[in-house]
């Protein structure tokens, strides 16, 4: 399959009058597959957020070429079919707002590709319902709270139908309830619409959800793998200014005394699965054991 | 026992008051503070939190219940909040948004040239606090406060509030928008603050495991109430509860509170992953519960 963003070498540099040039993407080589689940790990300052804006052309490498499709983004000829194509979400739900009436706000990205007025309208529904704000379409967007907010703006993004949605730590301003609303509908259209994701985050919990994981630090990629892989390295993980999830910081202790839990477990249900089934084994031969045994055999 | 230092009881709040616009915040909260402890204030968006610590320095006054914080009465009209507000500490969610100054050691002075000190005293106060958090005092003075980095920025607009010498520190949010490491570093210089500066520390926030690590107490605000309230293994042996407000459990506690649904016999209070641990390891090698 093809890749449908490709990165080849990519550096980026940011540099201000009379003052020292800053590297912050250095040689990035990096392939985004349709319908993968990428999550983009780095500590503050580790070039993530230049990186998220480059998948769209938002950026343009210093050195090296970013192509969306066919599409090289310094093309600029292609840009509109670039930032239909790539969809970004980005931190602050306030700064992506631009207009007084909800679904006005959603509709102004695909007005702005020319779509026509029954079809615009069509796309506006279908993406307030995607993010389960259909009852708030006449409400003014200021008075949301910022899970809300936060929604909408995705809405405005998926009413333009784009293959790649990249969200570029669009959950670290929101509260808990509002970070799992943005997860759960991120990971719905992931699921039920096939839309390709790229998020960027420091949350290490959200990270278990991806197919692959690639770690930024000091603008070059450090590590990339599946999330087991990626945290049963925790020390290789702590030297670049993050951490494991608690949960897989308590299996892998545990797994030091008692090698049957595995190391690398990433959700609490796993965890509380595999210490019940040992117990069990140990302490309960009869009755919890068979009600175990059925569990594991559930598909 | 220890002098109580904040004893609010029935407080009530409305904001835009007396007009079709009107909304009440907070509907009877009860809070009170030890002097030396450290107390979380919890719950979600809108449950009243905020309005609740604008009490704390006289920010806003109570419209109806009872406020004292110290010495200050906040019902009476003359009381003096100048003098509170040295007293009282608060640092806002995203302190570093709010740094104004162009150069950094300007923007922790700010605080305490407003109390009429000496040029000397502003100075070493200025000195001690950014020591304090780890900016060193002949290093950063004279940097711009653009060029600093986000935690660099943080820190700075900490150490403007410590340079007013404050003996209760109210905290919103301190670890929003950090990394783990981050998080780790403004953990740690918080701690080691409460110590070395004799502190009282009230922290807002919805992250769980830090009330798990550093809380001798907690309050959950809903809806503008106090609904529980109590030391943390208290307030989070009612899972039921937290989850109907959308708080979430620290994980320590969510893994052995879940084992213990399913008939583990295992001690389902932990609230620290060493806790979680050693509940674990004792009912997976003796068959029953750690006391």
């Amino acid at each position: 399959m093809d890749p449908i963003i490709r990165l080849e070498h990519v550096w980026h540099i940011y540099s201000a009058q009379g003052e020292r040039p800053i590297e912050a993407l250095r040689d990035i080589s990096l392939r985004i597959y349709p319908g993968e689940y990428v999550v983009i790990l780095g500590r503050n300052g580790s070039g993530k957020s230049t990186l998220a804006k480059h998948f769209n052309g938002i950026l343009l490498p210093t050195r090296g070429d970013v192509w969306v499709k066919e599409w090289n983004t310094k093309d600029l000829q292609h840009k509109l079919a670039i930032r239909s194509t790539v969809g970004l979400v980005f931190q602050n739900p306030d700064n992506q707002i631009v207009a007084t009436i909800v679904e006005e706000d959603v509709a102004f990205g695909p007005e702005n590709l020319g779509i026509p007025h029954a079809e615009l309208r069509r796309r506006v529904d279908w993406a307030l319902e995607l993010v389960g704000m259909t009852p708030y379409r006449y409400r003014p967007p200021h008075h949301l709270s910022g899970g809300q907010k936060q929604r909408i703006a995705i809405a405005g993004i998926m009413a333009m139908k784009p293959e790649v949605l990249v969200l570029d730590e669009s959950t670290a301003l929101l509260d808990p309830r509002g970070r799992r609303e943005i997860l759960d509908i991120v990971q719905r259209l992931h699921r039920q619409e096939g839309v390709t994701v790229v998020a960027i985050t420091h949350f290490m919990d959200e990270a278990i959800w991806a197919d692959r994981i690639v770690v930024l630090d000091e603008g070059r990629l450090v590590m990339s793998g599946s999330p087991e892989e990626i945290f049963s390295q925790p020390d290789r993980l702590r030297d670049h200014g993050l951490d494991v999830p608690p949960v897989t910081e308590l299996a892998r202790r545990l797994h030091r005394h008692f090698p049957e839990i595995p190391p690398a477990v990433l959700r609490v249900e796993e965890l509380v699965t595999a210490v019940r089934d040992l117990y069990a084994r140990r302490f309960v031969p009869t009755a919890m054991h068979s009600e175990t045994a059925q569990q594991e055999h559930r598909p | 026992m220890a002098e109580k230092v904040v004893d609010i009881q029935d407080l009530e709040y409305w904001y835009m008051q007396g007009t079709p616009m009107e909304v009440q915040a907070l509907k009877g909260a009860h809070f009170d503070v030890y002097r030396g402890e450290v107390v979380a204030v919890l719950g979600h968006t809108g449950s009243g939190k905020s309005t609740l610590i604008q009490h704390l320095n006289g920010l806003l006054r109570p419209h109806k219940g009872h406020v004292r914080v110290l010495e200050y009465d906040l019902t009476d009209p003359n009381v003096d909040v100048k003098a509170l507000r040295r007293r009282v500490g608060l640092v806002f969610q995203f302190p570093e948004a709010q740094l104004f100054e162009r150069y950094v050691g300007d923007d922790v002075a700010f605080g305490p040239r407003q109390l009429g000190l000496s040029r000397e005293e502003v100075r070493e106060r200025v000195r001690t606090a950014m020591n304090a958090v780890g900016l060193d005092f002949e290093t950063y003075k004279d940097r711009f406060t653009f060029s600093l980095s986000g935690g660099e920025k943080r820190r700075a607009a900490l150490a403007g509030v410590l340079a007013l010498r404050p003996e209760i520190l109210v905290l919103d949010e301190p670890t929003a928008g950090l990394d783990p490491e981050g998080r780790r570093l403004i953990l740690n210089l918080i701690r080691r603050l409460k110590e070395e500066w004799e502190l009282t520390l009230i922290l807002v926030t919805h992250d769980m495991d830090t009330v798990a690590e550093m809380a001798d107490r907690c309050f959950v605000l809903a809806d503008g109430r106090t609904v529980l309230s109590g030391t943390p293994r208290e307030v989070f042996a009612h899972p039921e509860v937290l989850r109907e407000l959308a708080l979430d459990l620290p994980h320590p506690t969510e893994v052995t509170h879940r084992l213990a649904a399913t008939g583990v016999p295992v001690r389902p209070d932990a609230l620290t992953l060493d806790e979680a641990e050693t509940a674990i390891r004792h009912v997976l090698a003796n068959g029953s519960a750690n006391t």
